[in-house]
């Protein structure tokens, strides 16, 4: 019955077809639909797991000229931009850009408008007040609500539905398959994520250090679905291509947190607190170069590049009420030694760096809440603030591993979001979302951007797609 | 005065150490530990806030924000590690166990705590008891139950005074003994804060919090979670019909007192009466409400809530709906031969109601206010806690 159902909808051809079931996905469907355009979407998981990683979001990057319900103050287009270049490091499309820019400022009220609604920052997050909305309850919240509302305006959805391949014709989207099945539809988007979750892919992409592949020591954040099969396919079939391919953003996390949909939890925030040892116990970098949140995504690479892929977050008694709480303890220990042994490290090595850090630590005025002058001297690698002797038990420890988010690698596109062949423009195979951002984040990051570009990105492509089906109709008609 | 109670649950923590956890609070522990380093949820009730101004859950903080949770739902579809992850997070479901536990836990007189857990059966054999006893002594008092219509006239089948003398020491002793077991809660939730020092402010948020049910909302005013991730008010909706039922056939009934002992005016009252007025108000809101949320109980989500409770939530909304229907009922037939049956019964039903009043799901108002105005007292302190975060 079931599988009749299931040919039965297939049989018919849809104006749109969507492929993923993440926020880019749900925006273009619910945008192509909302034109008049039939459409089925197709996502790769089972109900249970939809959503890909945007089920892991917590908000959106606005650019608002004055305060707005949950957002203080203001946040410029210039700003907003600036922050882009800088995170970016200037490998950004500022066209693009900016396209994204601008939507962030009046797309929430479309959100609202599919029951998705906004609440302050979360506690903990003050400094994003400004600038991010944050989804209450979360991405997984903001996808019922746009499932919901894809269900009461007709979008037809099918879950366990992983398309393996597209059918294309001279730069023209004509169907696409599931195994056997070939499903055609007039015009295509294409929002299936990157490739975080194919490890093999990932191996590919960080090679070995001593023999050992480094990404099979990491942990996904994010999805399990998200493997990259039609970001391969498209660049097999000549699509243009941008970002680096082997570049990825990870953040150091609890070694402990699952191998996959970890998510925003497994995070460890007391790097900045205390000290980060390897596992020889020596330290590797400054723990204290600058403010948590813009620090945070360079430990996935740092833990990354050292043996083993792993470290330690140390801190004493007197960090604790100072950062989030992790959502595993930390070992525990009355002193030094004792949290070498629990931690499985050379005991010798693991005193002689605390006693040498320690004993740098240049006694300051301690303030979390600015770069205050707490810094070691004569240490390398130095520690150049919030650098307070760690003499107060009990003592405690975090084993840390890079954290994938997600990768960089994409298809070109332009404002219409269209999908590129030797520089031409497809005129009905478009893509959204993780799978392009890189047109607009080449590397980097900051927070808030990745819904920001799925949200404009999607819209875009669902309404091209509506107009592409348009156009093709005059077209037959004149 | 305060201090010495402060002083005294320090002494006896000390004394016996930290209370060990149960399993179904160490389960509460393990997930708002989760929560606290996720705080997705923060903007849908209570609970969150609460747990955010705290790193470690011991059972007295458990047994707080289990009472606080209202089971809305919000929090088990918003939820990026909800089963089938392998965190296998459940809030409400995990704060409905405690919940049931903490109502046996601080139940007074102790011994009867028990009669939390077998919920189902405590209510029908209380039911069955009321029934038996009232039919009893309407046919040992009037060798019949069915007889020559007597007008409507109650105190011809049972005089007033036994009326009186028989529900009044159960009404006492079921306002003693959930007075006694929230008392007990209080203190050790909320040790060292007395009630009559809270501010007024405080008082008078969690007073509209319950009775608006705030936190039935949503966070956003759209309602809870039913059968699935839409949000409705029919729960808000429902529970106003019931609890405000509930208090216009209370009223009528102390109108009907106050009738009684003041004026010398003796029932039964005329139809335009205030007691009949308010009591037919009020028994219709306790037929729509009870059947409401019975409908909704039966169409609830399958991950929602705790399965040991159901016979306490439906056994309860029954008696209700039974208290309601059977006085409806009595008032439409007092003028006719089945008045005494229907009298009997009605008195049965009400009488099983005030029994299990104090050791059934009547219980969850009184603690869930107590939880409520504990918040809205925390809420006014600055927090201890300097958290950062990416
Ligand atoms: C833990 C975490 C927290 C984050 N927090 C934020 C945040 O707060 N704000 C922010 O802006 N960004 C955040 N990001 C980044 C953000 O998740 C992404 O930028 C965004 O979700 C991308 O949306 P998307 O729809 O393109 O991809 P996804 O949401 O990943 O969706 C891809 C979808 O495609 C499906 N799919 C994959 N392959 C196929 C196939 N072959 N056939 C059919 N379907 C397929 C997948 O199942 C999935 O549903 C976070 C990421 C992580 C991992
Ligand atoms: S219920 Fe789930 S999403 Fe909500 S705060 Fe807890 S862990 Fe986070
Ligand atoms: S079920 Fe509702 S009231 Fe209970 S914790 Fe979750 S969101 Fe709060």
């Amino acid at each position: 019955m079931l599988n009749q159902d299931l040919s039965l909808m297939t049989a018919r051809k849809y104006d749109v077809l969507v492929i993923g079931g993440g926020n880019a996905a749900l925006c273009a469907a619910l945008t192509a639909r909302e034109a008049g355009a039939s459409v089925l979407l197709l996502e790769s998981s089972p109900r249970e797991w939809r959503g890909g990683n945007s089920q892991h979001t917590r908000n959106l990057r606005c650019m608002h000229e004055a305060p707005q319900d949950v957002l203080t103050d203001a946040y410029p287009e210039e700003e907003y931009w600036q922050d882009l270049k800088k995170v970016t490091g200037g490998i950004t499309n500022e066209t693009l850009a900016r396209l994204v820019i601008r939507d962030s400022s009046h797309c929430r009220d479309w959100m609202r408008r599919h029951g998705v609604h906004f609440q302050p920052s979360l506690s903990g997050t003050l400094q994003l007040s400004r600038t991010n909305a944050f989804f209450l309850g979360g991405g997984k919240a903001l996808l019922n609500a746009y499932y919901r509302s894809a269900g009461q305006l007709g979008v037809q959805i099918r879950y366990e539905a992983p398309v393996d391949r597209l059918e294309l014709r001279d730069r023209r989207f004509v169907a696409a398959y599931i195994g056997s099945e070939r499903i055609e539809a007039r015009a295509c988007v294409v929002a299936s994520g990157g490739f975080e979750s194919n490890r093999e892919w990932l191996r590919e992409a960080w090679g070995q250090i001593d023999g050992q592949w480094i990404a099979d020591n990491f942990l996904i954040r994010g999805t399990r679905f998200n493997m990259g099969v039609l970001l391969k396919f498209l660049i097999d079939a000549g699509a243009d291509t941008i970002a680096d391919p082997t570049q990825c953003h990870s953040v150091a996390i609890d070694a402990r947190a699952p191998l996959y949909d970890g998510g925003i939890c497994t995070r460890v925030d007391c790097v900045s607190l205390g000290i980060v040892v390897n596992k020889h116990a020596a330290r590797f970098y400054d723990e204290g170069e600058d403010f948590w949140p813009k620090r945070y995504a360079i430990w996935g690479g740092l833990v990354a590049r050292q043996p083993g892929q792993v470290a330690y977050s140390v801190i004493d008694a007197k960090a604790i009420g100072r950062f989030m709480p992790p959502v595993f303890p930390g070992e525990k220990a009355k002193s030094l030694p004792e949290l070498a042994l629990r931690l499985g490290l050379d005991e010798r090595a693991f005193v002689s760096t605390l006693a040498n850090y320690n004993s740098a630590c240049r006694a300051g005025t301690f303030d979390h809440a600015v770069l205050d002058d707490c810094h070691t001297e004569d240490l390398t690698p130095p520690k150049t603030h919030w650098a307070r002797p760690i003499d107060t038990p009990p003592f405690y420890a975090y084993a840390l591993k890079p954290g994938i988010t997600f990768t960089y690698l994409g298809v070109k596109v332009n404002e219409q979001a269209a999908v590129h062949f030797s520089g031409k423009a497809s005129s009905n195979l478009f893509a959204a979302g993780e799978i392009m951002a890189g047109n607009v984040l080449g590397k980097g990051y900051t927070a808030g951007v990745g819904m920001a570009i799925g949200t404009a990105f999607g819209r875009i492509a669902g309404a091209q797609a509506a107009a592409a089906i348009l156009e093709d109709a005059q077209r037959a008609a004149a | 005065m305060r201090q010495l109670d402060a002083l005294a649950t320090e002494a006896r923590t000390l004394a016996i150490g930290v209370p060990p956890l149960g399993p179904g609070e160490a389960e509460v522990a393990r997930q708002m530990q989760i929560c606290n380093a996720c705080r997705y949820c923060e903007g849908f009730c209570a609970v969150f806030p609460a747990m955010t101004r705290r790193l470690e859950f011991g059972k007295a903080d458990i047994n707080y924000l289990a009472n606080l949770c209202h089971n809305c739902g919000a929090c088990l579809h918003a939820c990026q590690y909800a089963p089938p992850h392998e965190f296998a997070v459940n809030v409400p479901r995990a704060m409905a166990k405690v919940r049931l536990q903490t109502y046996g836990e601080y139940a007074w007189p102790p011994a009867l705590g028990g009669l939390y857990q077998r919920n189902g059966l405590t209510l029908v054999l209380a039911l069955a008891g009321g029934l038996a006893l009232f039919l009893l002594l309407a046919m040992m008092m009037n060798g019949k139950l069915w007889g020559e219509p007597l007008a409507g006239n109650f105190y011809r089948v049972f005089p007033h005074n036994l009326m009186v003398s028989m529900f009044t020491p159960i009404f006492l002793f079921a306002l003693l003994a959930l007075a006694l077991g929230v008392r007990r809660f209080w203190n050790e939730v909320s040790p060292g804060d007395r009630v009559k020092d809270a501010p007024g402010a405080a008082v008078a948020e969690a007073a509209q919090d319950a009775l608006l049910l705030k936190y039935l909302g949503g966070g956003h005013g759209q309602g809870c979670n039913e059968a699935d991730d839409a949000f409705t008010l029919w729960r808000r909706r429902f529970h106003h019909f019931t609890f405000y039922g509930f208090l216009l056939c209370f009223a009528s009934t102390s109108v009907a007192t106050l009738y009684h002992y003041l004026f010398g005016w003796v029932a039964p009252y005329a139809l335009t009466s205030l007691p009949v007025l308010l009591g037919t108000a009020g028994g219709i809101g306790l037929l729509i409400g009870p059947a409401g949320l019975l409908w909704l109980n039966f169409g609830r989500h399958p991950l929602h809530g705790d399965d040991a409770q159901k016979p306490m939530d439906r056994g309860f909304i029954a008696l209700l709906f039974l208290t309601s229907a059977s006085g409806i009922a009595l008032l439409a037939w007092r003028d006719t031969s089945a008045m005494a049956l229907l009298l009997a019964l009605h008195l049965g039903v009400v009488m099983a109601f005030f029994l299990t009043l104090p050791y059934g799901k009547f219980a969850h108002g009184i603690y869930r206010s107590a939880a409520l105005l504990k918040w809205a007292i925390e809420k006014r302190q600055p927090s201890r806690l300097q958290l950062g975060s990416e």
